[in-house]
């Protein structure tokens, strides 16, 4: 066992402030959408795009820091022990059978996770960013691009994918409860460090 | 009001803002600024009367103002004449028919009382021709005593008469000498004379334009208020030789211009855009607004605000009803407001209204007297509004939709008109026959009658554009963008928060339930197999 340092600095800086922009544009998004009714539509509406520039600026120094320290090879998939993952959490867990996955810290992401992760970055955020993007300036449409696509379609594959990330979000939140205890997933994604076997 | 429809208690309202406006001034409230006359026309000769009568007058204007009677003469409000550039009607006053008293032609020395001019009784014939017959005082007094009689033509009384009939009230000659000499720039009273008692009194026609905006509180109109710029009707409607600019017949529904800027533009200030800009909002997304929404839609959040009823529904079918004894019956709503007169029919009266949105490019057509109607389908559109969401030069604009009930030919298929007023034995106010009265409207407008009648439901749409509050007051974004939305309906727009697709409802929430029911059912198998692995 040693304990390692497993999510640097900025990695949770990115993460945590991600989470709670996530959210932040959640709840806003699905008040814009009609959902309920809190802060009202105005107020909703002023914090969702403000709270999504935040998102993007951070989603673009978090691009550059993938790049710039390899790390983006962290979410390359593999299906090398994939159905291990998965045959652990439908069964394995309810048996005490070991988590068949080990950490390090080239590849302190499971088969599984890397799988979702890159689902989450290259599908679900790009597919809301871009049709963000597109509804924030609706009025700006080329000619070409306004003769195409109307802005209904572009909610629904906005709302669509905001569904998807609230769907990605339970799940993972509940995922990281899976560990030896209830927090063991939880603590290195604040303190950076967690001991693994190597 | 009177039970005769009028105009009745107006003398009163312009004194009181006069009072107001020399108040004002004495405690130094700064309204729009202008610029010092350079006349002063009590030092004219021409103008120490004593006059006879107001054309005397007239023609003492005329005597320096040398093209003025020329140019009044060439305008709709002379003319009531209007050749619509799109459509090819011949609109105006002359030639429309309303959801109100009908028509003008067939109530002439009534309806002829809103003439600027003197003497028009017959309105198969052009207006008086002479100079001396238009009426400068209606526009220019500034005494607030210049009151044209609501019976006589045009022309003010020149002795002492009872108006409303019946009433014992006594209206005195004003002094014409006094008015001449005080004469100046049109204010709100001078327009809203006529103007703000469209329909037969007070507030009754447009809804947005009513005695309230002599003197308005800021939170009625913040440019009309004397508390705010103060503005005059001509100060957006601005004139140019005597020709006043706006149109009810061809709005201009979406000015792309923008802001008016001398040599550069149309030099017309009609629009909110002239002064404000076509991106007037702080808040960019606010000013992606403009495209499809008329600036009246937010911040003309509710009409007849001013404490003036206006008429939303006049059924004309049940009018004619009198009591036992033969005489006229009068009755009142629970707000104070007339529901029934035997003259007139049942009214329903509104204050704080909220339009009715739609859909506009600016262009109206009427139903004309010779056009037949598609009673398969009532209402009927006394008026109808062009435009569409496919249209780039129509917005959704904000309308006072006036209902009710007219009569109609049910042999011809068309439109009918009644001869309301006058001291004969046709009018219906005199002698409550529909037959009668319609038979002499027939003969007065040209509009064949076959002698059988009925009512139809009509409606018919006045744009609104009047009584903008300060922007605090304006609609927030909730009042469309909700599932209960002022926009409900309007078509071929997609609102966040009020549109969505049910599918995609449906099956998004599906799957965040089916998420969070697959998670706890995990977590609970969690927690009673981690029992087992422990015993």
């Amino acid at each position: 066992m040693s304990r390692v340092m497993i999510y640097k600095r900025f990695e949770r800086f990115w993460h945590w402030c991600q989470a709670l922009l996530i959210f932040t544009l959640l709840i806003t998004g699905f008040e814009i959408h009609g959902s309920y009714s809190w802060l009202g539509f105005g107020e909703a509406a002023r914090i969702h795009t403000l709270v999504a520039w935040a998102l993007i600026v951070l989603w673009l120094f978090a691009i550059f820091w993938h790049f710039t320290t390899g790390e983006w090879r962290q979410y390359i998939p593999t299906r090398d022990g994939l159905f291990a993952v998965i045959h652990y959490y439908l069964i394995g867990t309810f048996t005490g059978a070991e988590h068949p996955y080990r950490k390090t810290t080239r590849a302190k992401h499971n088969p599984l996770q890397r799988l979702a992760y890159l689902f989450f970055k290259v599908v679900i955020s790009p597919v809301i960013w871009v049709t963000g993007l597109l509804y924030l300036f609706y009025n700006d449409w080329p000619a070409t691009l306004a003769g195409a696509l109307e802005l209904e379609w572009v909610a629904l594959v906005h709302t669509g994918a905001a569904f998807a990330m609230l769907v990605f979000i339970i799940a993972h939140v509940y995922m990281t409860t899976m560990g030896h205890t209830l927090t063991s997933h939880i603590k290195p994604m604040v303190t950076g460090y967690e001991d693994l076997n190597e | 009001m009177a039970s005769t429809g009028c105009v009745g208690f107006r003398l009163g309202l312009i004194k009181a803002f006069l009072a107001v406006l020399a108040l004002t001034a004495a405690v130094g409230v700064q309204g729009a600024e202008r610029s010092p006359p350079t006349a002063d026309h009590s030092k004219f000769e021409a103008l120490k009367g004593p006059f006879e009568d107001a054309t005397e007058v007239t023609e003492a204007c005329l005597g320096c103002h040398t093209e003025a009677a020329e140019q009044v003469k060439g305008t709709t409000h002379w003319t009531w004449l209007y050749d619509h550039p799109e459509t090819g009607q011949q609109l105006g006053k002359s030639k429309v028919i309303n959801s109100f008293c009908g028509m003008a032609v067939t109530n002439e020395a009534r309806c002829t009382s809103c003439h600027v001019g003197y003497g028009w009784e017959d309105m198969n014939q052009p207006p008086p021709q002479a100079d001396s017959a238009v009426d400068c005082l209606v526009c220019h007094d500034t005494t607030g005593d210049y009151w044209k009689f609501p019976t006589l033509a045009g022309h003010p009384t020149y002795v002492p008469r009872e108006w409303p009939k019946g009433s014992g009230k006594m209206v005195q000659p004003p002094d014409l000498a006094n008015i001449a000499q005080n004469v100046g720039a049109s204010g709100r009273a001078n327009c809203g004379s006529c103007h703000f008692y469209g329909g037969g009194g007070d507030g009754v026609k447009h809804g947005d334009l009513d005695s309230s905006l002599v003197n308005p509180p800021k939170a009625l109109d913040v440019h009309m208020s004397p508390e705010g710029l103060d503005f005059a009707c001509s100060d957006c409607h601005s004139t140019w030789g005597h020709n006043v600019s706006g149109s009810r017949y061809q709005v201009e529904a979406k000015d792309t211009l923008g802001i008016d800027v001398p040599g550069h533009t149309d030099m017309t200030r009609t629009t909110c855009e002239s002064c404000h800009g076509a991106s007037p909002h702080e808040q960019q997304k606010l000013n992606d607004h403009v495209d499809t929404l008329a600036c009246q839609t937010c911040h003309v959040p509710e009409f007849a605000r001013g404490g003036v009823p206006t008429k939303m529904w006049w059924d004309w079918s049940t009018a004619g009803k009198l009591d036992e004894d033969g005489n006229p019956i009068t009755e009142y709503d629970e707000n104070g407001h007339v529901s029934y007169l035997s003259e007139k029919g049942n009214f329903r009266h509104g204050e704080d209204v909220v339009p009715h949105y739609a859909w506009f490019d600016g262009t109206v057509e009427y139903t004309l007297i010779d056009e037949k109607l598609d009673l398969s389908n009532p209402p009927i559109n006394i008026n109808r509004i062009d435009g569409g969401p496919d249209d780039p030069d129509s917005r959704i604009w904000p309308f006072k939709l006036m209902r009710g009930k007219q009569p109609y030919d049910t042999e011809l298929g068309t439109l009918l008109v009644t001869h309301v007023f006058g001291a004969d034995d046709t009018s219906l106010w005199s002698n409550f026959n529909w037959q009668k009265a319609l038979e002499a409207g027939s003969a007065m407008s040209g509009m064949p009658f076959s002698g059988e009648f009925d009512f139809v439901e009509t409606r018919m749409y006045w744009p609104i554009a009047h009584m903008v509050p300060p922007a605090e007051q304006a609609l927030d974004c909730g009042s469309c963008h909700a599932a209960e939305s002022r926009l409900a309906g309007v078509g071929g727009i997609y609102m966040p928060g009020h549109d969505s697709n049910i599918w995609l409802n449906r099956i998004g929430w599906l799957a965040v339930a089916l998420t969070l029911l697959g998670v706890i059912l995990h977590a609970i198998a969690r927690m009673i197999f981690k029992g087992r692995k422990h015993s």
